[in-house]
């Protein structure tokens, strides 16, 4: 691919090898995930799917390097990582841009720590802006931006920065509908350039199956793996088609047992 | 617009009083000065030049005491806000000294340091250095832990991590706090010029009442308030500048 991602195109395996994790609260040990294990193939587009409180974003963070597992390792090409790193590029649900900086400046945040030369920076940023559709915004600062915007900042900040894995943490959830299928396209058409490397947390079915290479459903908390739904649909989706329902309708009868659960 | 028209009705208020309590005599006028006689005693040391020398000793005592206190009070704040260990040692140390008044240890402070600039600038990082520290260090500590992620992720080291994102993050607070203690220089100064000085706009005020000068007392009341409102103006256009961003919301 000769448009792919600047510091090399592609990303990286993943392995996930028997993840617990409980917290520990005056004296009382809450176990928050059991026993997971999951391998991310280079280039897959992977939605962690479960109800609320299952601990698909406590795996987000252990695998992010944010929080260590209890026990259990996550492994990036082979090696087992310590703590958060550039080849892991993270996208978070609140955004969390740096309100102090401005669009580009944001941006160009992870390049220029890496000693970046100034004037590749801006091509980069140039690049990414672009791709996300905010040349035009560039200048601006992070209060000035819509919910949307902001996201897709935060996607250029991320990608900018030529992470081989980027991790997902429910993105579009704080989005309106329409807001939200559009940031979806963009992604996806984003990933058919990028092939990054993607764990996408989610607790939207529609949203997983139009953007999953596979789906992994969780139970409710404490979290484990339920069912793994490799969905095999055309790169390009079309949410009314008939093959999208069926796996959104399959999956939903998945989910909702765990749900009930809950509720239980 | 509304700050400036408050000035001068504030003005026209005092004179107003003190000019109609002169032609009423409802009080002693000496014991109740002028704008006019104000102004008077400014403009007769400021003849003899005196005016300027005291004016000058006084920054001066406050530009090194509240400098110093404020290098020290950044460079303990960020160490102990970023340092757990370090937090645990100094927090008992600093929370059982900071309430007692500092006034109570000027004394002490004369008979350490003696009658000379070095007690009066000591005394004033002293005073000053507390509120700085604490302000500083809550503003550091306050910093999102969800920035901090966001930049780790980006690859930022522990140095980059303090530069780039807790610096930029905790700088509202660092600006308050700098601002607290400089307008607590100007208020502590006045207490050291009267013990033991032979210049200073504190020792002026005191000069004023032994010599029973009220119009003098005022004046050097009103340029310690002018100081302190200049100082204080221009650390508020330093912050407006830093943070910017924020008035674009």
């Amino acid at each position: 691919m000769s448009t792919a991602g600047v510091g090399g195109a592609g990303g990286a395996r993943v392995q996930i090898e028997g993840v617990h994790k409980s917290f520990t609260l005056d004296g009382r040990s809450t176990p928050a995930l059991i026993d997971i294990s999951l391998e991310v193939q280079a280039g897959e587009l992977l939605c962690l799917l479960g109800p609320s409180g299952c601990g698909k974003s406590t795996l987000l963070n252990i695998v992010a390097g944010f929080i260590p597992p209890t026990r259990g390792r996550v492994l990036v090409d082979g090696t087992p990582i310590t703590g958060p790193g550039p080849e892991r590029g993270v996208v978070f649900q609140e955004y969390v841009l740096f309100p102090w900086l401005t669009v580009t400046q944001n941006v160009e945040f992870g390049p220029r720590l890496m000693g970046v030369p100034a004037a590749r920076c801006r091509e980069i940023t140039a690049r990414y802006l672009e791709m996300v559709g905010l040349s035009e915004h560039a200048t601006k600062f992070p209060v000035q931006l819509s919910g949307g915007m902001k996201q897709r900042v935060a996607i250029a900040r991320a990608l900018a920065n030529s992470p081989s894995i980027v991790l997902m943490d429910e993105p579009f959830g704080a989005l309106d509908a329409q807001t939200r299928e559009i940031m979806q396209e963009e992604l996806s058409r984003i990933q058919r350039v990028e092939h990054k490397t993607i764990v996408f947390v989610t607790h939207s079915i529609r949203e997983a199956v139009y953007l999953a290479d596979r789906v992994v459903v969780m139970t409710s908390s404490p979290g484990r793996i339920k069912e793994v739904f490799p969905i095999k649909l055309p790169e390009t989706r079309n949410r009314f088609a008939p093959e999208f329902t069926h796996y959104e309708s399959e999956i939903t009868r998945v989910v909702k047992e765990e749900v009930a659960k809950v509720h239980e | 617009m509304i700050r400036a028209l408050a000035l001068v009705a504030f003005l026209i208020v005092w004179a107003a009083v003190s000019y109609g309590n002169r032609s009423l005599q409802a009080m002693n006028p000496i014991l109740l000065p002028t704008p006019g006689e104000v102004v008077a005693v400014a403009v007769s040391l400021a003849r003899d030049g005196s005016l300027e020398r005291h004016l000058l000793v006084s920054s001066l005592r406050i530009a090194e005491g509240f400098g110093l206190a404020a290098v020290t009070a950044l460079a303990l704040g960020v160490l102990v806000g970023l340092y757990t260990p370090a937090r645990l040692a100094v927090e008992p140390v600093i929370e059982f000294v900071r309430p007692i008044p500092p006034l109570a240890f000027l004394p002490m402070f004369l008979v350490w340091f003696g009658l000379g600039e070095t007690s009066k600038v000591a005394f004033i990082t002293y005073t000053t250095f507390f509120p700085m520290f604490v302000g500083i260090t809550a503003g550091l500590l306050r910093v999102d832990i969800m920035l901090l992620r966001a930049a780790a992720s980006l690859g930022a080291t522990r140095l980059q991590l303090l530069r780039r994102v807790v610096v930029p993050a905790a700088l509202p607070g660092i600006v308050v706090a700098l601002r607290l203690g400089f307008g607590l220089a100007i208020f502590v100064i006045v207490g050291a010029e009267f013990m033991g000085a032979d210049a200073g706009l504190g020792h002026l005020i005191m000069e004023g009442r032994v010599f029973f000068n009220p119009a003098q007392i005022v004046m050097g009341a009103l340029l310690l308030g002018i100081l302190g409102s200049l100082v204080n103006g221009l650390l508020l256009a330093a912050e407006r500048r830093a943070l910017r961003w924020r008035a674009l919301r």
